[in-house]
């Protein structure tokens, strides 16, 4: 028998049905993995013992017949993003030193009602703001994949720590949020499976809020299968979040056809940028050979203001970011730095609290929005939001997915791009047009670069309309027969 | 009625406009579930919501809607079908989340009317800008330790209307006139209770002052602190001398908050220029434009109470009274109510009469508001009943009042313990008349002499020996029948 962390969550799955382990001992597995790679700083907390007793309980459901859900017994792990009753969470900040929250969030707690078992936290960075995991107070999380003469890696961001351990094998699955890419860029960094649902699929409750009408919670996992297994666990309407949407949850494991005979893929072409890495360029065109031998329809598409997505999101992500962290603010729980009034009490905790990129966006949102600047930024940044979002909407009456890259690059080198803002932004300028128009988008690893690193490709579908993309990259995965894994071990 | 100040440079007028907040009537908070009763221990009706923990998200209170459409549609205004929230930014240690969800842009409601009852029976019309809901902030407590503050979140994230009005207003009656109508709205319409000392009703009083004849509006300050009727309208006064003074004395006014002292009876800056906030509204991202179909407006519509301004006409038209008694009775709900309850088979002059009259004197005298009232409608209903069937007379009637008042009784108890009864015998009353004729030969004879004044004097020694209790109309006729 293989290694039970080589396991997907689906083969996992089967072997506890068939009784081949048990819940308890996929978890010690995976809590002896995640003990040994801690070098790779992919947890911020780690919970051994909720995990062990969650398998526990999910060994006794089995045995007397009753298993709660889709999940029951396979092992994951959780972004410290998610507030999780009576566990550390720290959004990876400083400010957050010592919070406990006394709630769980709707999707860590639909997870659990699904039979998940948690193993820990995962690092990220500091309140999701990053695509290197290199802004975390609790320092950088180490890519499992290796540069050369085995120079650390960054693993992406901001959902690093989350795909550090799925690619790691620390844990079979694990969330993420993706505000501009944070689940997409870094699942194309390790070779895994990264999936933002549409705007409104799963419940922003209890997630600490980066930018409220970007965030979205997804899967992070080693297979498309496994990704539309644990989507369906997360997702669902819920009325404590007013943007969460009223609609029913789909079978999504059941949307994996293996057939896309007939399926109109769109290519936008301005998603060919100049300067644009060959590998990057190449792998693209792979995968369209490939989908088109799954019998798919190539058809080329304009989204015309692409160009302008980046900057747009570098107006709306910051700018609901300045108000939504205005409540760290020392008065209530986290870290408190005194001073002799409360104004000086704030620009201690907050200045202390805060690392440089977080400050840096929350000062850029400020800006934004002040008197004087607020038609020319931000209401202008909301218009252009819109025009992306019909350039979608526009695509779609051709096309039922489109296919980009997921990045610009492979994982980057600790140490790379840390001084230029600008050029870590440009990261995201693949994940970032659907994040503004709220579609659903998924990355699949579908090949190696020069250097034997993992690259993504990215499929954008229609709003709530994730089956279709899964379906497809569940094509794509298997035409692409992504087998590398971290360490050279197949 | 004008309100003219004499300066030294000439004559000047003030113009008012109001922001009121008025505490939305309504179980929980504006956007979570949390209680919210006055007077509770501090920190005790605080969700995670309301102290903005991490990760929490607002959810509207569909009740609350409901009370600020009703409120719109009480003051005649246009409701809007689509409103949008927006985070109000600014850091103060008893607002958690850093913001207030208030509507900048697209509020709830728009423009509307209030009219004004005036002392002198006349009506004024003052435009209403537009109602908007928004959260409440904590309170900070500064007097509680020597070097710390201490926070209460209770009324943290509880539903407020802010109802700003036109810049219509002219003098400090004006004042006093439009809080007390708008307070009679709301309270007719049970959207807010409207106590000002408990503050779920409070008033920032925008004025300025310009010169008789002026048509341009000059800078106004903005008064905050004022938490009484009586405290507006003397905060108006204050404010608006103390601007003829800056002026006369070649000054300028600046557009700025003032804080109203009623102790020291001024008012004073409140904010230096450095900290000038920019608040940096934007739309709030947790919440969806709120959208209402006109049949849901429609509804609130037909389900609206009779409103003081259609009472007030119904009062002037159906009963006959005046302006003044009929804006006097409608003020309050409660004494209305009890109006129509005193009213009801009986002359409504009447019955006014006597609330405003009789009962208004009782209820000052003893400090008490008419639902503590020591004579419950339906006992003074009764009261006039004896009246009216002639079982007592008027004079009689306030008698057993004051008895009524001091002991509970009902009062034909009263009439019937202290044999109160109108003498409406014949018999009885003429043996009476007979031995006072008898007894007064000079006064008869002074009578038949021509001197009718003297009849008065007859009255009252019947009355005299009835103890009041002959029925005075039969007492005149038959003296008048006899001295003949």
């Amino acid at each position: 028998m293989s290694k039970l962390t080589d396991l997907t969550i689906a083969s996992a799955r089967d072997g506890l049905t068939a009784g081949d382990f048990t819940a308890v001992e996929l978890a010690e597995e995976h809590i002896k993995a995640m003990e040994a790679c801690r070098n790779l700083n992919a947890f911020i907390t780690e919970t051994p013992d909720i995990a062990l007793e969650r398998a526990k309980e999910s060994d006794t459901r089995r045995t007397s017949g009753n298993t709660s859900g889709s999940m029951d017994g396979i092992p994951i792990a959780v972004k410290d993003l998610f507030c999780t009753e009576g566990v550390l969470t720290t959004a990876g900040s400083h400010i957050l030193d010592g919070f406990v929250p006394p709630y769980e969030s709707t999707v860590s707690s639909n997870l659990r009602n699904a039979g998940a078992v948690m193993l820990g936290k995962t690092n990220l960075d500091e309140f999701a703001m990053g695509s290197a995991n290199i802004t975390s107070y609790y320092g950088n999380v180490i890519n499992p994949w290796k540069g050369k003469e085995g120079k650390d890696l960054v693993p992406g961001g901001s959902s690093g720590g989350s795909a550090a351990a799925v690619a790691g094998r620390l844990a079979l699955g694990a969330t993420g949020t993706d505000t501009g890419g944070s689940i997409r860029q870094p699942a194309s960094f390790t070779g895994t499976v990264g999936l933002k649902p549409t705007y409104g699929r799963c419940s922003r409750w209890g997630v600490v809020a980066f930018a409220s009408s970007l965030d979205q919670a997804g899967p992070m996992t080693r297979s498309v299968r496994d990704a539309a297994i644990m989507l369906g666990a997360m997702a669902g309407h819920d009325a404590k979040d007013s943007t969460s949407a009223p609609v029913d949850v789909p079978d999504f494991e059941a949307a994996l056809s293996g057939d896309i005979k007939g399926l109109k893929v769109g290519i936008p072409k301005e998603y060919r940028m100049d300067g644009m890495a060959p590998e990057i360029d190449g792998l693209w065109s792979e995968g369209i050979q490939m989908m088109k031998d799954g019998g798919a329809e190539i058809i080329d598409v304009s989204l015309p203001n692409t160009e302008h997505a980046l900057p747009t999101y570098y107006i709306i992500a910051p700018a609901e970011a300045s108000a939504n962290l205005a409540r760290y603010d020392g008065v209530r729980y986290g870290l408190r730095v005194d001073g002799d009034s409360l104004d000086d009490m704030y620009a201690n905790t907050r200045g202390e609290g805060f690392g440089d990129e977080v400050q840096r966006r929350v000062l850029i949102g400020a800006y934004v929005l002040s008197a004087g600047f607020y038609d020319a930024y931000y209401r202008k940044a909301q218009r252009v939001r819109r025009l992306i979002s019909e350039d979608f909407m526009k695509a779609y009456e051709s096309v039922d997915v489109l296919l980009t890259p997921t990045a610009p690059s492979a994982a980057f080198a600790i140490g790379e791009k840390m001084d230029d803002p600008i050029a870590m932004y440009l990261n995201d300028v693949f994940t970032v047009p659907a994040s503004l128009a709220g579609m659903p988008g998924i990355s699949v690893p579908t090949g190696l670069n020069g250097d034997g690193l993992p690259l993504g490709l990215q499929l954008i579908g229609k709003p709530f309309d994730e089956e279709t993309i899964l379906r497809a990259a569940d094509v794509l995965e298997t035409a692409a027969g992504f087998s590398a894994v971290p360490g050279g071990e197949a | 009625m004008s309100f003219i100040i004499e300066g030294d440079t000439g004559d000047w007028e003030v113009v008012i406009g109001l922001e009121v907040h008025a505490q939305i009537i309504s179980e929980s908070k504006l956007f979570s579930g949390s209680e919210t009763s006055f007077g509770a221990e501090p920190n005790t009706h605080v969700s995670l919501v309301d102290a903005a923990m991490p990760g929490m998200l607002p959810v509207i209170n569909e009740h609350c809607i409901e009370q600020a459409v009703r409120t719109g549609l009480g003051l005649k205004a246009e409701i809007n079908l689509v409103s949008v929230f927006d985070r109000k930014n600014y850091f103060y240690a008893d607002l958690p989340q850093g913001y207030q969800i208030s509507q900048l842009y697209h509020p709830i409601v728009g423009e509307g009317t209030v009219i004004l009852d005036l002392e002198d029976g006349t009506t004024r019309e003052v435009g209403v800008e537009r109602l908007h809901m928004e959260q409440d902030a904590g309170k900070s407590m500064h007097d509680q330790d020597p070097k710390r503050s201490f926070i209460d979140l209770n009324r943290s994230g509880t539903g407020l209307m802010e109802i700003v009005s036109r810049p219509d207003l002219r003098s400090p009656e004006d004042v006093g006139a439009y809080l007390r109508k708008l307070r009679s709205i709301v309270r007719y319409l049970g959207t807010c209770d409207g106590n000002m000392d408990e503050g779920s009703m409070r008033c920032d009083v925008n004025v300025s002052v310009r010169k008789v004849g002026e048509t341009e509006l000059r800078n106004r300050a903005e008064v905050k602190n004022v938490n009484s009727v009586r405290f507006a309208m003397q905060a108006v006064e204050i404010e608006a001398r103390r601007q003829i003074d800056v002026y006369e004395d070649g000054g300028e006014v600046v557009q700025e908050t003032r804080l109203f002292d009623s102790v020291k009876g001024e008012t004073r800056s409140m904010r230096s220029k450095e900290h000038a906030h920019d608040y940096r509204y934007f739309p709030d991202p947790d919440l969806l434009p709120l959208e209402l179909t006109q049949e849901y407006v429609d509804n609130i519509k037909a389900m609206l109470p009779e409103l003081p301004d259609a009472r007030k006409d119904r009062y002037m038209g159906d009963f006959g009274l005046s302006s003044y008694d009929a804006g006097v009775l409608v003020a309050e709900r409660d004494t209305a109510q009890y109006f129509e309850k005193v009213a009801e088979g009986h002359d409504p002059k009447l019955a006014a009469n006597w609330v405003i009259g009789n009962l208004f004197a009782v209820l000052k005298e003893k400090s008490v508001g008419i639902a503590d009232s020591p004579v419950s409608a339906a006992s003074l209903s009764k009261l006039l009943d004896l009246l009216k069937d002639d079982t007592i007379s008027s004079r009689i009637a306030k008698d057993v009042f004051e008895i009524m008042v001091n002991e509970g009784k009902e009062a034909a108890v009263i009439v019937e313990e202290k044999g109160l009864k109108q003498i409406t015998d014949t018999g009885a009353i003429e043996a009476a008349v007979d031995q006072v004729i008898a007894n007064s030969p000079e006064q008869v004879e002074q009578y038949k002499s021509g001197n009718e004044k003297i009849a008065g004097w007859f009255v009252g020694q019947v009355m005299k020996a009835t103890q009041g209790k002959a029925n005075p109309p039969m007492v005149n006729q038959m003296l008048k029948d006899k001295l003949k």
